[in-house]
């Protein structure tokens, strides 16, 4: 058995979420830094010129005192707030670098964002797209790309986050530090099922990632779990496919349509096409516009991008049966 | 008007007009002024089209914050709540908090402040007005035809990639709303070369540089800006509509281009821009709390260099919007050390402000609160700054709710509570109506709390990891979205309140006195509502513009009517006796 990790208790507290991994300190740190230094200057501020609005309310027969020159006081909030500003800056800038550099021999991982999912390539060739399984302990150096639009990696837990780029690649580095589960979110706009391009992460304790390792890109269910039908539902949804063709390619999601076409109880008919012609909607179809999507394209959705997806032969099968299984 | 105005060997009437008719009797139909040269119409006019703005806007954005309220669909699907937000940012942005304080009460209070007929181009100036509207009609035009989806950001390539070309982005109606961007930055250069001219051209006599208001001193700076980095503005979304339109590859890696380069470019006008929106609600803050003080800000010169310092400052921080977006880690550290900058002089600003309090006579009437609740917000705003301009911590908070609520402390927390303060204040000398004063203080009450229930929570929202631009959300932020949502309708009541109350007053308002607050500023010098040029007689000026020891008290004291300086009701009877 892999995936059963207990949730483990985290430091936490009312404005951070719990902290997975070793970049999240130094961002914990420099965050209780700024947030007391910004509390005491409000209380100040406030605290001045409330006292003040009390002190030198209007009264009868009371003057303002005509304001003269402090140049002394203008150079002191001058200076000083420099000075402050320096040691901010130091302090921002060198959790940064210490985050941003690499440890040596740092296990790489690609990962590719396309609307609306997140792909992760092991150092295997395997792709899982929807869910990133990493080790404690172990550092990794995650190599991020684009395969349409802006995208941007965020995990609240690890504090980190960078954006990936179309026709660039960019990166992240960090050590998993606690065992548990973490969020991926998309954070950089990109279209209609922008808040929905989410993915987990599962750091695994080393003997469950062991184990992991043994499984990736098998179906790891019980046998009926792994039957084709059942085995392409779960790659279904894991492949965000519901995302673009609703539940069960029921073409609704919540109530509206969705962004691609109806996929339940197609298969075995003629399809209309934006070209002006048809195709029947058999094996090779369907194979087809998963890893080209964009060869065949069914009338109506000629403005819809569906990214192309690289999947094993058996996984293909799955997703196949279970498309023929959609009534 | 001894002390601030003409000696009789200064005075030339103007031909052909009676000092005595203000100049909303001046001349009368909608069609005088359509065509008017007077620049307190063209004010007044930008005024009504920025409130429309800002209504339209804040109707998005009610929209959006009720979308939220629950998890999944509440109210409209993704790509409705996508517009909305969209929608929402490019009014607010283009339509309403950029004009906002320099083309209406800038327009209305420049050339008074500065003792002139008018602005140095009037007809310019009714240009000005007229590309603004016709901007505006390319973006109700992109309304209609089915909005933006893109943020008020048009990033790349998603903005420019159309699919009905076989690209991969946004399928709204993007090029008219950039074109309508694209207008209206003509209207905000024109605006900001005028202002210059006639600050360095117009001047009365004896009105010299140190004894400009700081409000002058702050639309000058902002013009700077409008005149320098607009052009770079029109230049991006000229370069986005080719790639778009023509598929000349800019911006889409698809096509050669690099999506990276359309942020460097787009911020190197935004980010000046957004000092184009905070500046001038500094410069109506300085005003009211002098004069609800009386007394000259402590560090008068200190205020207006810090000014010009924002406008300068303001071009070298862009990166800053892009510590994530695949910058090298040696211009990442250069633009964190150039933001914290910044914050010289914003510091410097709020210092003077407060000690502009010590030792004053403080009277909190609704201007103040107005002017009090900015200090007290954009002391907020401007420390959780901060937290961005602090490279780590940039990196957990970038593109999150903390960023909304940063932005929002800064440009509604500042620059709407400037205006607000600003209309308050000015509103009975360019109306010539007392507005109710304690609906008025209801209305900022009201304001005040809802902002801060929908803004507060947001900044919780986004450390604990809450993306913004989300149409959906995970369960764990249910309940700080519903305060949000909750705070949204609080404020839209509080400036219903404010709004009715200002409209009531121009049919029930009592007329204003000349000078209502008591302020020694040039503007309260002349009658209310100002004659068509704006002095009955050319003024002279023989003192600053805040020196209340030396102003005399027929300056300061006609129609004082501070409910809490009850005496001198009786001098001013007294002193309409003598009159």
């Amino acid at each position: 058995m892999i995936g059963m990790v207990a949730i483990q208790p985290q430091r936490s507290n009312w404005q951070l979420p719990p902290a997975m991994s070793d970049t999240a300190a130094p961002v914990d740190s420099t965050y209780s830094f700024i947030f007391w230094f910004s509390v005491v200057f409000t209380v100040l501020i406030t605290g001045l010129m409330i006292r003040f609005l009390v002190k030198y309310r209007r009264r009868e027969g009371v003057k303002a005192e005509p304001t003269g020159h402090f140049n002394r006081l203008e150079i002191a909030w001058t200076v000083l707030p420099t000075l402050f500003i320096g040691v901010l800056f130091h302090v921002g800038f060198s959790a940064y670098i210490r985050n941003a550099t690499a440890a040596e021999g740092a296990t790489e991982i690609r990962v590719r964002g396309k609307k609306w999912n997140w792909e992760f390539e092991y150092p295997s060739g395997d792709r899982v797209p929807g869910e990133l399984t990493l080790e404690k302990g172990r550092p990794y150096k995650l190599i991020l790309s684009s395969e349409d639009v802006l995208h941007s990696f965020f995990v609240p837990e690890f504090r980190l986050k960078r954006d990936a780029v179309p026709g660039q690649y960019s990166f992240i580095t960090f050590t998993p530090t606690v065992a548990g589960n973490a969020q991926v979110l998309c954070a950089e706009f990109c279209g209609t099922s922008h808040s929905a391009m989410l993915a987990s992460v599962k750091v695994l304790e080393p003997n469950d990632y062991q184990e992991f390792v043994k499984t990736l890109g098998k179906c790891t269910g019980t046998p009926e779990e792994c039957r084709p039908e059942k085995w392409g539902e779960s790659l279904f949804v894991k492949n965000a496919c519901p995302t673009c063709h609703g539940a069960g390619g029921s073409g609704m999601l919540a109530g509206s349509k969705t962004p691609g076409p109806k996929l339940a109880g197609i298969y075995n008919t003629m399809q209309p096409l934006a070209t002006g012609t048809s195709v029947m909607a058999d094996e090779n179809y369907l194979r087809e516009s998963i890893l080209r999507p964009n060869a065949k394209i069914v009338a109506g959705y000629n403005t819809v991008q569906m990214p192309a997806f690289v999947l094993k032969d058996d996984q293909l099968d799955a997703i196949i049966a279970y498309l023929k299984s959609l009534k | 008007m001894a002390a601030i105005t003409t000696s009789p060997d200064h005075v030339h009437g103007h031909e052909n007009v009676d000092p005595n008719v203000s100049y909303l009797e001046a001349s009368k139909g909608i069609g005088n002024w359509l065509v008017t040269l007077d620049h307190k119409r063209i004010g007044v006019m930008y005024l009504i089209s920025v409130a429309i703005a800002f209504a339209l806007g804040g109707v998005f954005a009610l929209l959006v914050r009720a979308e939220l309220f629950t998890q999944g669909k509440t109210l409209m699907d993704a790509n409705t709540y996508n517009k909305m937000f969209s929608l929402h940012g490019v009014v607010m942005v283009f339509l309403f908090i950029i004009p906002s304080i320099p083309a209406a009460l800038g327009n209305i209070m420049l050339p008074i402040q500065l003792g002139t007929k008018d602005v140095a181009f009037p007809r310019l100036n009714l240009l000005s007005l007229y590309v603004y509207v016709f901007g505006a009609c390319f973006g109700v035009y992109s309304m209609i035809n089915g909005g933006v989806d893109t943020g008020w950001t048009f990033y790349t390539p998603y903005s420019s990639s159309d699919p009905a070309h076989g690209g991969i982005g946004s399928a709204s109606s993007v090029i008219p709303m950039t074109l309508a961007a694209f207008i209206m930055g003509f209207s905000s250069i024109l605006t900001g070369v005028n202002f210059i001219a006639t600050v360095h051209k117009m001047r009365a006599p004896g009105l010299t540089w140190r004894r400009l208001t700081l409000f002058t001193w702050a639309l000058y700076a902002t013009s700077i800006i409008q005149v320098l980095a607009t052009p770079v503005l029109a230049i991006t979304l000229l370069l986005l509509t080719m790639e778009r339109f023509l598929g000349l590859g800019i911006f889409d890696p698809r096509l050669g281009g690099d999506p990276v380069l359309y942020q460097h470019f787009f911020w190197f006008y935004s980010h000046p821009a957004v000092y184009i929106m905070i500046v001038p609600g500094m410069g109506v803050v300085s005003e009211i709390i002098a004069t609800f003080s009386r007394r000259e800000p402590v560090g008068y010169m200190a205020i207006a260099v810090s000014s010009l310092g924002l406008a300068l400052l303001g071009f070298l921080v862009w990166g800053h919007h892009l510590f994530v977006a695949g910058m090298s880690e040696y211009a990442t550290m250069v633009f964190s050390a150039l933001t914290f900058l910044v914050a010289i002089p914003s510091g410097v600003k709020v210092f003077n402000w407060v000690a502009t309090l010590y030792k004053g006579s403080i009277s909190l009437q609704s201007p103040m609160l107005w002017a009090l609740s900015f200090l007290f917000l954009f002391t907020i705003g401007g420390l959780t700054g901060l937290f961005l301009g602090m490279l780590a911590v940039d990196v957990h908070l970038h593109d999150t709710y903390f960023v909304v609520a940063h932005f929002h402390y800064v440009m509604v927390g500042g620059t709407v509570m400037g205006f607000m303060g600003g209309l308050h204040y000015w509103w009975p000398k360019f109306t010539g109506k007392m507005y109710a004063e304690g609906p008025a203080r209801l209305g900022w009450f009201v304001v005040f709390v809802g902002f801060n229930l929908t803004f507060l929570v947001q900044f919780v929202l986004g450390s604990r990891g809450m993306p913004r631009r989300y149409y959906d959300y995970l369960p764990q932020y249910e309940l700080l979205h519903q305060i949000s949502t909750v705070g949204s309708w609080v404020l839209g009541l509080g400036f219903l309140i404010v709004g009715v109350n200002l409209l009531q007053s121009l049919s029930k308002g009592k007329p204003a006195p000349r000078n209502p607050w008591g302020s020694a500023a040039l503007e309260w010098m002349t009658p209310t509502p100002p004659p068509l040029y704006n002095f009955v007689r050319d003024p002279v000026l023989t003192r600053g513009q805040y020196d209340y020891h030396l102003a005399s008290d027929d300056e300061l004291y006609d129609g004082f009517d501070d409910p809490m300086f009850p005496s001198r009701r009786g001098h001013l009877a007294e002193g309409k006796a003598h009159g």
